[in-house]
């Protein structure tokens, strides 16, 4: 039997963590390959909705990553990802969505090592955690089993 | 309670009736006001929102423990806007509306005459949103308790006991939006779920779409909520809608210090940050 | 075919629509949960309740669902494949429970959906699903089935009426062939009938207006205030519309996950405010007061035009399901005083 490849997400800031995640390619540090980045210009833009989206369409963990505060390249982006991330997650906490899948972090363009190790160590647990099933079987449309 | 007690209460309250009235009256006779939105008789001993221009008709209006709608909903509607002048009866839940819409630049102070109801049923004239806001200050803003001590069920629950809660709860969801409609601040011209291109939230009434749904709403209102349960009463398959934008604004009291509703000038607490706000969380 | 009568005990009654569960016939009827009696698929006659007036959500949705698959979309370089559903999924269907305004809901359904052209999705389901109706014993002041030209007893629509009669026992009335064929399947549940007189097992539900004539004086009124007054206090939702028996508009909507997609149907209602949205940016019902006009002229006008029917049953479900209390009844009776 094959072992349990999860499935994770990356949402990265172009300027910090998608380029300590390119460091970390150049300076051939290996680390899981079960992670997908998906690259926006800030953390600030990035929607809560992507994060729910992931999750519906299969995700089993998710990473949220950007400048640390006050290095941000758009100067503020991350201070309102921040305040964003704190109600997502009391929010996810109150729904029962198991926020053990879903980390947030700041990650600089220096910190390839770094990257390589949250990485490793978020791929670990979720492997652990097992496959999130919770999203996937909820009820989506389907053909004769109509939603009445 | 005693007999005498119960009648003391019904003249109290006849007293307040007309008291009313004749306020209404006298500020459309007056043309302080061109309109006045309050609450009437309704069908089978409820009460439902009147819309009166005419003086004549004021004799409509009342005001009891029934009347809970939110009535600042309408402020914003076209119909309501084109008048120039609106008279709103208000209690706490629509004077923190009004708060808050004009925090948000939705209301202009001087368009709106508030007539205020206070605890015991009495009216309270103010003068513009500082006095509101003084007045707003000296009450109880808490939630209700019953509404407490569900949140502290829900929050006493394991994370998989609370998912299987909620995803029951919304099973039931029609996708009617009549959350949505009662919202005085759910008020965007286009809501995210009439867009679809890209498509952020599956449209069709299926669990999926249903949980993601309400999670967009209750985010979009994290920290402009003012807990007057509109939500969760205009919803007609008895979802408790409301206790998700609740749960929200006690995360953005604890977290932030900010208690929407409060003051016309607060400003939004979600498209504003404090270089130190913390978190135990972020890696 | 001439209306024939039986009668079955409650006891029997239970056993027949157990009976019909484990022959692979799925039941749909009143549950009592939440706080509130809806229709559900159920798997044992004790979950069904007889605490209800009626259904929040009528019984429209097991012929016309809420969300439905149309079809699934496979793209590939040189070629669209699309896959139909296979008809033969589709379960045989009994309702139960449904009073007969529901009845009537699914017929003026019916109607609708096989106009001119048929809607297959409809007509495969509605083939397979019979309807056994209760007959009313209790009304309430939304109710108002006697000014739409209905009565708490009507047979119209279903195919079995039961009415409540002596000794917990239910005079049974077949209407159709669907409705003999559960008498002929399953014969021994059921004893004859007594010579009785099943008007006085019904509620009395007051008349409220005149109903005859209504199409023809509201052609008058288009322009009429009398749309905004009624309207003001409406916020645009879609319950009235959702919980409607006959209420049938549908949004179509495709999704798609790179190559692979479903092309759906789900309901939709004429009270939100982007209905008649043009892609042009033109709105020609932007105010809700144009909305509620519309909600009343095709169930009271352009419906009488087309199909010779109202669009509404008198069920009342539109007003108990409003957060305004837009009463229709009243609304009605105001129009037909005002007009």
């Amino acid at each position: 039997m094959s072992e349990y490849k999860p499935k994770i997400i990356a949402f990265v800031c172009t300027w910090c963590t998608y380029a300590g995640a390119d460091l970390a390619g150049t300076s051939r540090i290996k680390y899981a390959s079960n992670v997908r980045l998906i690259r926006a210009p800030c953390t600030g833009r990035i929607d809560f909705m992507l994060l729910i989206k992931a999750f519906t369409m299969g995700a089993d963990g998710i990473i949220v990553s950007g400048c640390h505060p006050n290095d941000c390249h758009y100067t503020s982006g991350n201070f309102h990802a921040r305040r964003r991330w704190i109600i997502f997650r009391d929010l996810a906490k109150f729904t029962g969505i198991d926020v053990n899948r879903v980390m947030f972090s700041w990650v600089s363009a220096a910190e390839g090592a770094r990257w390589a190790e949250i990485v490793n160590n978020f791929t670990d647990e979720i492997k652990k955690l097992g496959p999130y099933n919770s999203f996937r079987n909820l009820s989506a449309t389907n053909f004769i089993e109509a939603v009445v | 309670m005693t007999e005498i007690s119960k009648v003391e209460i019904q003249i109290a309250e006849d007293k307040n009736k007309i008291v009313l009235q004749n306020k209404a009256k006298e500020l459309l006779q007056n043309k302080a006001v061109d309109i006045i939105i309050g609450y009437g008789e309704g069908t089978d001993n409820t009460v439902h929102a009147v819309f009166i221009t005419n003086p004549d008709n004021t004799s409509e209006l009342i005001y009891d423990e029934r009347c809970l709608q939110n009535l600042a909903v309408y402020l914003l509607k076209a119909e309501v806007r084109k008048f120039t002048k609106i008279g709103i009866i208000a209690n706490i839940a629509v004077m923190r509306t009004i708060l808050q819409l004009a925090s948000e630049n939705q209301l202009k102070e001087e368009k709106i005459v508030i007539i205020g109801i206070t605890a015991d049923g009495s009216l309270k004239e103010f003068s513009g949103f500082n006095e509101l806001q003084e007045y707003i200050q000296l009450n109880n803003l808490d939630i209700s308790k019953e509404d407490q001590e569900i949140l502290n069920r829900l929050d006493s629950m394991t994370a998989e006991e609370r998912w299987n809660y909620w995803t029951e709860q919304f099973s039931r969801c029609n996708k009617c939006y009549a959350c949505r409609a009662a919202c005085p601040l759910c008020y965007c011209n286009r809501c995210q779920v009439e867009y679809n291109q890209p498509q952020i939230i599956t449209p069709e009434s299926t669990t999926q779409g249903n949980f993601e749904w309400h999670f967009m709403r209750a985010m979009h209102l994290a920290g402009r909520c003012i807990e007057c349960g509109e939500c969760g009463r205009a919803c007609s398959v008895n979802i408790p809608v409301h206790l998700l934008t609740f749960k929200m604004s006690q995360t953005v009291k604890n977290t932030f210090g900010i208690t929407a509703g409060t003051d016309a000038k607060l400003g939004s607490v979600m498209s504003t940050f404090k270089p130190d706000d913390k978190e135990n969380f972020i890696q | 075919m001439d209306i024939t009568r039986h009668l079955i005990s409650k006891e029997k009654l239970s056993s027949l629509i157990g009976k019909c569960m484990e022959d692979g016939k799925k039941v749909y009827a009143p549950v009592k949960k939440n706080n509130l009696v809806n229709f559900a698929f159920i798997s044992s006659f004790q979950e069904i309740t007889n605490d209800y007036i009626n259904t929040v959500q009528s019984a429209k949705p097991v012929l016309f669902p809420k969300a439905e698959k149309l079809m699934e979309i496979k793209m590939s370089k040189d070629n669209i494949e699309l896959k139909s559903r296979d008809k033969n999924l589709i379960s045989e269907t009994i309702v139960y429970g449904s009073r007969p305004c529901d009845a009537t809901g699914i017929n003026i359904l019916n109607k609708m959906f096989t106009a001119g052209i048929t809607d297959q999705l409809f007509a495969e389901r509605f083939a397979k699903t019979t309807l056994i109706s209760v007959s009313c014993k209790k009304c309430d002041s939304k109710c108002f089935c006697t000014s739409m030209g209905i009565n708490p007893g009507n047979t119209d629509g279903s195919d079995i009426l039961l009415t409540e009669v002596e000794n917990g026992n239910y005079l049974v009335e077949i209407m159709t062939d669907k409705g003999q064929k559960i008498i002929s399947s399953y014969q021994s549940y059921f004893d004859k009938a007594p010579d009785i007189n099943k008007d006085k097992y019904l509620v009395d539900v007051p008349v409220a207006f005149e109903l005859k004539g209504f199409d023809e004086k509201i052609k008058d009124a288009f322009d009429s205030p009398i749309w905004l007054e009624q309207s003001m206090r409406c916020i645009g939702c879609g319950s009235c519309a959702y919980a409607c028996p006959t209420c049938a508009c549908f949004d179509i909507q495709d999704s798609f996950n790179g190559q692979e997609g479903q092309r759906k149907r789900n309901w939709d209602s004429c009270g939100f405010s982007m209905f008649t949205l043009h892609s042009s940016g033109h709105n020609p019902r932007e105010v809700q007061s144009k909305r509620w006009r519309q909600r009343i002229l095709h169930k009271f006008q352009y419906m009488p035009e087309q199909f010779q029917l109202f669009g509404c049953t008198g069920c009342g479900r539109c007003s108990r399901s409003c957060p305004t209390d837009m009463n229709i009844k009243e609304h009605l009776i105001n129009l037909i005083k005002n007009i």
